[in-house]
């Protein structure tokens, strides 16, 4: 699966779990670009991604990323 | 269940209909999707749940300072939630020679909370066992090992059920069979935990919330009471006017076991106090035949309240049984295999519950485990007796067709009322009377068993306990009253409620009669009562003018000056 495919997959599972279909990601974007994404439903969104690629981050992962584009790199490192 | 993620999208819903309950959260991790959760959970269960949610670890110490929010919030609730990760960290940071002492311990410092806060609030508590950690130190081992953190986890378990048992307003929810049914990879997500101090998984909150929830709606009465029964490949194998009587499905014959270890568990819920009743498409005769004859049934005739058994649709059937046995659509639940009968009576009486009933009935066991669907907040002597109560009432029902007039049938009923106030014997059925009666009761207040044990001790509190007995058997205490002095000439009546079996007896008159004399005795002139409105009670909407009480705002007062002493054919004990 190539990386667009991944962040469209990515938007969708944001869209549901903040419940807001005007969200667009890009790779660029940030927590403190997207309204509601706090440390509490980032929980919420990562155990999402995990359900919706069939994968588990590593602790570690979790808190790594500095924009969207890291995070699908590390689903992509994954799947692929 | 709904997910996680359909709960916290019912967030956004109305809730201001709902019935309000005021829910303290306290854990000792992270706590704030388990409340969303229980909110959510608590909106498809009818309820509003004001949830406070007390700050991080925070249990002993909004227990402990009397001025703490907890207090001030003054919840109905209160939920504790110690979690066993946490007390393997304390566990952890114990020397070797005090670890044998955690369970005890533990034990000391929740019954040390639990005394704090009845002390100072009435709040039902609800506290979650331990889901098991096996930590592997000792092996298998560890169940030889007083000192294993395994030994003493489970020793706290057990503690906890006995513990439970003598403190009526202490309930365990038992999140270790949430465990069990999910399997603890799935209960514990350790990337969560490590990130957020969360130790339940997103996808078991749901569970969580749902035994929570039925625990508290158990305790403002939301129980089931009835379970009506099909027949046919429900509670054996094969169809019997087809089959024949010898070819059934049950004991050892076919897929039997499954139907019969079936029996064997509602036989049990028979035992625990739910009311037992057939609706089956069948001819009668063949159906009774199979209970008189078949050796491998379990259930006998002396199980079942009441058969119908005809070949009209099972939808009028269940509305004949609701009838007799007088009780809600939503305390009955309806087993049959047959999906095209269960959407019938789900589509015609919404609040019954109706289980999915897998295809193979070597399922039907260990699905109707998960639903836990008889949820309890008390058990009483009467529940083991009930079927036998309303067995007898069918008895009364068809003497009282013999009788042209109520009046002539209720002077050949012999019937008897013993009177007393609160003491230790009558406490539990009196608390359960107080959270299970819906439709005859003035202003459904709820008591516990502790707050009823402390009203027996006030001098400005009379209260009372009716039993009713007559030529066909004893119907237990029907009737609670509570009155309260408002002031030196008037007696509130605080509480009058009634069950619905012994309706249109002349009971309310009975009532009345001894409440009058008591408060005339004591020199009071007035009788004050409340009617307040329920979704459910509409049936006492006139109970105060039919006594002869005169409006006085939102309240009716009786002037006990000329009370003329009620006609009844009820007689003290």
């Amino acid at each position: 699966m190539d990386k667009a495919e991944i962040l469209k997959k990515v938007n969708d599972v944001f869209v549901d779990v903040l419940d807001n279909d005007k969200i667009v990601l890009k790779n660029e974007t940030t927590a403190n670009d997207v309204e509601d994404w706090d440390s509490l439903h980032h929980i919420q969104l990562v155990v999402a991604i995990e359900k919706q690629f069939k994968i588990r981050f590593a602790s570690r992962e979790i808190q790594s990323w500095k924009n969207i584009g890291e995070m699908i790199d590390s689903i992509s490192a994954k799947i692929n | 269940m709904p997910t996680f993620s359909e709960l916290k999208k019912k967030l956004k819903q109305d809730f201001s209909h709902l019935e309000s309950i005021r829910v303290a959260l306290l854990g000792d991790t992270a706590t704030p999707f388990l409340a969303q959760a229980l909110r959510g959970t608590g909106f498809d269960r009818g309820f509003n749940l004001r949830i406070w949610e007390a700050d991080f670890n925070q249990i002993e110490r909004q227990v402990v300072d009397h001025e703490s929010e907890l207090y001030t919030f003054d919840p109905q609730v209160i939920i504790i939630f110690h979690s066993s990760h946490k007390l393997l960290l304390h566990y952890n940071k114990q020397k070797p020679e005090d670890y044998a002492a955690l369970a005890g311990n533990r034990l000391e410092l929740i019954s040390r909370l639990c005394t704090t806060i009845e002390g100072r609030l009435r709040s039902t508590i609800i506290y979650y066992n331990y889901t098991e950690i096996n930590d592997t130190v000792f092996g298998n081992y560890a169940n030889k090992t007083e000192a294993s953190f395994l030994f003493q986890l489970r020793k706290l378990n057990y503690e906890l059920m006995q513990y439970a048992a003598g403190h009526p307003n202490f309930y365990l929810c038992d999140l270790s069979t949430v465990q069990n049914q999910f399997g603890k990879l799935n209960m514990f997500h350790p990337s969560v935990y490590v990130n957020s101090d969360m130790v339940l998984s997103i996808d078991a909150l749901p569970a969580v919330a749902a035994t929570t929830l039925d625990l508290v709606g158990a305790f403002v009465g939301r129980i089931r009471k009835c379970v009506v029964l099909d027949m046919d490949n429900t509670i054996w194998g094969g169809v019997i006017g087809d089959d024949g009587i010898e070819n059934i499905q049950l004991g050892t014959l076919g897929i039997g076991k499954a139907f019969t270890e079936f029996q064997y568990w509602i036989k049990k819920l028979k035992y625990r106090g739910i009311i037992l009743a057939v609706a089956s498409k069948n001819t009668e005769s063949v159906v009774l035949d199979a209970f008189d004859r078949h050796p491998d049934m379990v259930l006998t005739k002396e199980d079942i309240a009441i058969f119908r058994v005809n070949w009209d649709n099972k939808v009028d059937n269940i509305r004949q049984i609701q009838a007799t046995l007088n009780i809600g659509f939503d305390s009955m639940v309806f087993l049959d295999d047959n999906p095209f009968e269960r959407n019938m009576v789900r589509e015609a009486i919404p609040a019954i519950t109706v289980p999915e009933l897998p295809e193979d009935p070597a399922d039907y066991l260990e699905y109707l485990y998960t639903l836990n669907l008889f949820e309890t907040g008390a058990i009483s002597d009467e529940d083991r007796e009930r079927t036998k109560l309303y067995q007898t009432q069918a008895l009364r029902d068809s003497e009282m067709e013999k009788y042209s007039n109520e009046d002539d049938f209720l002077a050949g009923m012999n019937m008897l009322s013993d009177v007393e106030s609160f003491n230790s014997f009558n406490t539990p059925r009196v608390a359960q009377l107080s959270q299970r009666s819906n439709q005859f009761n003035l202003r459904t207040v709820r008591y516990t068993e502790a707050e009823i044990g402390k009203l027996a001790g006030s001098s400005d509190i009379f209260t009372f306990s009716f039993t009713l007995e007559d030529k066909y058997g004893d119907n237990g205490i029907i009737c609670v009253v509570i009155l309260k002095k408002e002031t030196d000439e008037t007696l509130f009546i605080d509480s009058w409620l009634m069950s619905c079996r012994v309706l249109k007896r002349g009971m309310e008159n009975f009532t009345l009669n001894t409440l009058v004399a008591l408060a005339k005795e004591k020199g009071f002139r007035f009788l004050k009562g409340e009617y307040r409105q329920t979704a459910k009670n509409e049936m006492v909407s006139k109970h105060y003018p039919g006594l002869g009480f005169q409006p006085a705002g939102d309240f009716w007062t009786l002037d006990l000056d000329g009370y003329e002493t009620r006609k009844t054919h009820i007689n003290l004990k």
